[in-house]
């Protein structure tokens, strides 16, 4: 604290208040919409404190679904998007972690070339390819399976040059003493280097989960079956035309479901996001 | 930089490189190619037969008043939503970065947004917008305006724009506040003690000591304004009304996937490779020359 202002000290409390109220309506409206009849929410206004049909709403949705729109239960579309968000998650840590490690530790014919080439997916996302990547997809057999869903999009650029920039970090001794206590590349690797990765693991955890999770336009154009919707496309396909058709409570209920994993990730494991998210990025 | 110690391996290497490359390869580049390749091709109707036609298609968009259309819709689009998004981050990280008491508390409740996809945020604000049912329509409606985004063209743009920013500013946020902690304090307090006030101060000394990060956020936000907020467009628009809201990875996709014109999707597409190549270009240019404090 530099100097006493209690008028710009409540100004700033004020402004902060204001602030988390804006940004957390909505979360709350979806709350309380999803613990209403459909009834209720069309009376308008519709009311601002939670009804008493909570647990029916839940229940409805996880085990069977909106019967307007996608009839899928959500239980199983959380189920898919759990699998999607794992697997490009650990995927993505996987074989970056090895690519960094060849990059960093070994010198190499065509290394430079390599790294390029990694590099350069960093400047296209999935939405400015996605015609000829779901042909390659649908041509090797993909659509509809867990494989098809995930493999495309665990390749990773920033994942790379995290582990890039952090194995740099690490002291050359350490690598010299394994060399002279008779340690391979792969046992150094084993042995030292991934106790020594835990924390930046557990950062790109955090922000690859989120962003499997979120996914969009993969999985629309990658699942037909409603039994492998991922959640965020299941709340897509309950809104019908027309706000009165929509079963309003069903889809509010879905979109808290489909909110609540990637939101805890991030409160609890909030260290690590800041972490990944400032270091990622730069 | 490189590493003073190294391991010697004739396969190894490549052997760990192999997973990475290959996914590169045949999600990445060689769907890019095609990309680029179709762009340059004309598919008849029955999708038959194609030819090749150089560079008519690109000819043909750019004679197509809705493809500049969708141009000057997105240049809108993504400035609204990277300067409303900056300004307001900006705004409540030096609050948080003022107060003494609860700053961490503010911190959690600010942050989550970041993790709602942007479909679902498109959906819960949709709902709060709902031209008959929503909240926000209501007291609109009762101060006289009259709220149908679905029919009004720059109330429908206005929605996407609050629905992007939303999401968007979290992320805004956390960077500003690591920045705004990573100014000394001595230059703040020496400035205090020369008598500059708290607003003189943020404009001579904080915010120019901010603007790396301030850059770097633009080029950020308007990436993430030009392709990630497709599940907002998709989820509330898709587009409309009457191309209100058609920004050019929605056209792209439209054309592409739901008019089945595989020529023209595949050009846009190739422009949109060309501005996003431009601008992580723009930024890692400009990382390099960072001023580190």
């Amino acid at each position: 604290m530099i100097e006493n202002r209690p008028w710009l000290t409540f100004f700033s409390h004020a402004v902060l208040i204001l602030g988390v109220v804006i940004v957390a309506f909505p979360l709350y409206v979806t709350f309380v919409a999803s613990t209403l009849t459909l009834d209720e929410i069309i009376s308008v206004p519709m009311p601002l404190l939670p009804g008493s049909h909570m647990l029916e709403n839940y229940a409805q949705v996880l085990t069977a679904g909106s019967e307007a729109g996608a009839a899928a239960p959500v239980g199983r579309m959380m189920l898919n998007s759990l699998i999607m968000a794992l697997a490009i998650a650990v995927g993505k840590i996987a074989i970056s972690i090895i690519a960094s490690f060849a990059i960093v530790y070994f010198r190499f014919p065509l290394r430079n070339f390599f790294f390029w080439m990694i590099f350069v997916t960093l400047m296209l996302p999935v939405e400015v390819r996605i015609i000829p990547t779901f042909k390659v997809v649908s041509d090797l057999g993909m659509i509809d399976t867990y494989v098809g869903l995930t493999l495309p999009l665990i390749a990773s650029a920033t994942a790379t040059f995290l582990f890039r920039q952090f194995f740099l970090t690490v002291p050359d001794e350490l690598a010299e003493a394994a060399r002279i206590d008779g340690a391979g590349p792969l046992r150094f690797f084993w042995d030292v280097l991934l106790p020594l990765s835990k924390t930046s693991m557990a950062a790109l955890f955090v922000i690859q989960f989120i962003y499997g999770w979120n996914q969009y336009l993969w999985p629309l154009l990658i699942t037909t079956q409603e039994s492998m919707y991922t959640a965020v496309i299941g709340i897509k396909r309950m809104i019908t035309s027309g706000d009165a058709l929509t079963e309003w409570h069903l889809v509010m209920a879905t979109a808290m479901l489909a909110m609540l994993p990637p939101v805890a990730v991030v409160i609890l494991m909030q260290r690590w996001f800041v972490r990944g998210l400032v270091e990622t990025e730069k | 930089m490189e590493k003073r110690v190294v391991f010697r391996s004739a396969w190894l290497p490549y052997a760990l490189l192999a997973p990475q490359i290959a996914i590169t390869i045949i999600f990445f580049f060689w769907p890019a190619g095609q990309a680029v390749w179709y762009s340059f091709q004309l598919q008849d109707a029955f999708g038959l037969k194609t030819q090749f036609v150089g560079l008519d298609n690109f000819r043909a968009l750019f004679a197509d008043p809705r493809y500049l259309a969708s141009f000057k819709i997105t240049a809108l689009f993504s400035a609204l939503v990277a300067g409303a998004g900056i300004v307001i981050a900006l705004l409540l990280a030096t609050m948080v970065d003022r107060v003494a008491k609860g700053a961490l508390a503010y911190k959690t409740l600010l942050i989550w947004p970041y993790a709602v996809a942007p479909a679902v945020a498109g959906v819960l604000w949709a709902f709060l917008f709902a031209p008959s049912i929503g909240l926000v329509t209501y007291v609109l409606k009762k101060n006289g305006i009259d709220w149908n985004w679905v029919l009004q063209g720059d109330q429908a743009m206005l929605l996407v724009v609050i629905a992007s920013t939303w999401k968007q500013i979290s992320y805004n946020f956390l960077f500003f506040l690591a920045g705004l902690q990573s100014i000394p304090r001595s230059l703040i307090e020496a400035a205090a003690i020369d008598g500059a006030g708290p607003g003189r101060r943020f404009w001579t000394i904080v915010f120019p000591l901010l603007s790396p990060t301030t850059f770097f956020l633009m080029v950020v936000n308007i990436v993430y304004a030009f392709f990630d907020t497709f599940g907002v467009i998709d989820a509330t628009t898709q587009g409309g009304p009457a191309g209100a809201t058609n920004i050019l990875v929605y056209k792209a996709y439209y054309d592409g996937v739901k008019a089945a014109d595989l020529g023209g999707s595949s050009a846009q597409s190739a422009i949109l490779m060309l501005i996003v190549i431009t601008l992580t270009v723009v930024q890692f240019r400009f990382v390099e020359r960072k001023v580190q404090y």
